[in-house]
C-alpha cells in the first residue's frame, strides 16, 4: 500500500519511575489499527522495559509488561534493542520478554534515518 | 546521615552527585535508582567503591518490580518499607536527592 508510512517509536525510559514507558505502549496499540509499518526501538534505560519477571505487588502498581508479548498478535513485530544500552545495564538477550533484533548504536541511527515518522518516549 | 536517591544512574547525575558531596552514611536507593546496585551494571563498581564509606540499602519492592530482585549486587542490603522507616527513624537527618 503506498499511503504506509514508517513509524517509529523510540522508547529511551525505565517501565515505573514515570510514566513514558505505559504511555507509549498504548499510543503503540493504537497505532497498530492504522496498519502502518510500526518499529519499536529500545535504548538506554528503555531497555529495562523488556526485563523479564517484572513484579509489581510490592509496588501496588500494574505491571504491564506482559502485553509487549502481545504486541506480536497486533503485528508488530520489528522490536529493536540498542547492544551497547544493553550490555551496560548488564542485560542479555535471554533476560528479554520478547524476541527482538540487537543493533549497534550505529545500525540504530542508520534504522532511524529510514523513517517517515519518529516518536519519542 | 540517610541519603535517598530515585533517579536512574544512567540518566540522571544524583548519584555521583551524593557519592561526590557526602562524607558518608547510610544511602537508600528507591525507584529506578535500584537500577545502580544491579550484579552486571555498569554502576555496580561505582557502588563498589562507595561502599567504604557508605552502606548501600536498596528497596526490595522497586528492584522486584523491575524484575531484577534475584540480581541484587553483593555487599548492598535489602530492604523493605518497615526497613525504609526504620532509617529515616535511626538517622538523624536525611536528604532526597531529587
Amino acid at each position: 500500500m503506498s499511503d504506509t508510512k514508517k513509524f517509529m517509536f523510540v522508547n529511551r525510559k525505565a517501565p515505573y519511575g514515570t510514566v513514558y514507558a505505559l504511555e507509549s505502549l498504548e499510543v503503540v496499540l493504537i497505532t497498530a489499527a492504522f496498519d502502518q509499518d510500526v518499529s519499536l526501538v529500545f535504548m538506554d534505560d528503555g531497555v529495562y522495559q523488556l526485563k523479564k519477571g517484572q513484579q509489581t505487588k510490592g509496588i501496588e502498581t500494574k505491571n504491564f509488561s506482559p502485553a509487549y508479548r502481545a504486541l506480536e498478535g497486533y503485528d508488530i513485530e520489528k522490536l529493536y534493542v540498542e547492544k551497547e544500552a544493553m550490555e551496560a545495564r548488564g542485560l542479555t538477550e535471554d533476560d528479554l520478554l520478547v524476541d527482538v533484533t540487537v543493533l549497534s548504536r550505529a545500525e540504530m541511527g542508520a534504522l532511524m534515518d529510514e523513517q517517515d515518522v519518529v516518536l519519542s518516549f | 546521615m540517610l541519603h535517598i536517591i530515585n533517579q536512574s544512574p544512567m540518566n540522571s547525575t544524583t548519584l555521583d552527585s551524593c557519592l561526590n558531596t557526602a562524607n558518608g552514611g547510610d544511602i537508600l536507593l528507591i525507584e529506578d535508582a535500584v537500577y545502580a546496585a544491579t550484579r552486571g551494571s555498569a554502576t555496580e563498581a561505582k557502588l563498589r567503591s562507595a561502599m567504604g564509606r557508605f552502606k548501600i540499602h536498596v528497596l526490595m519492592p522497586d528492584l522486584e518490580a523491575r524484575g531484577l530482585g534475584d540480581r541484587l549486587m553483593d555487599g548492598a542490603t535489602p530492604v523493605d518499607y518497615s526497613g525504609f522507616v526504620e532509617l529515616t527513624v535511626s538517622n538523624k537527618t536525611s536528604q532526597s536527592w531529587l
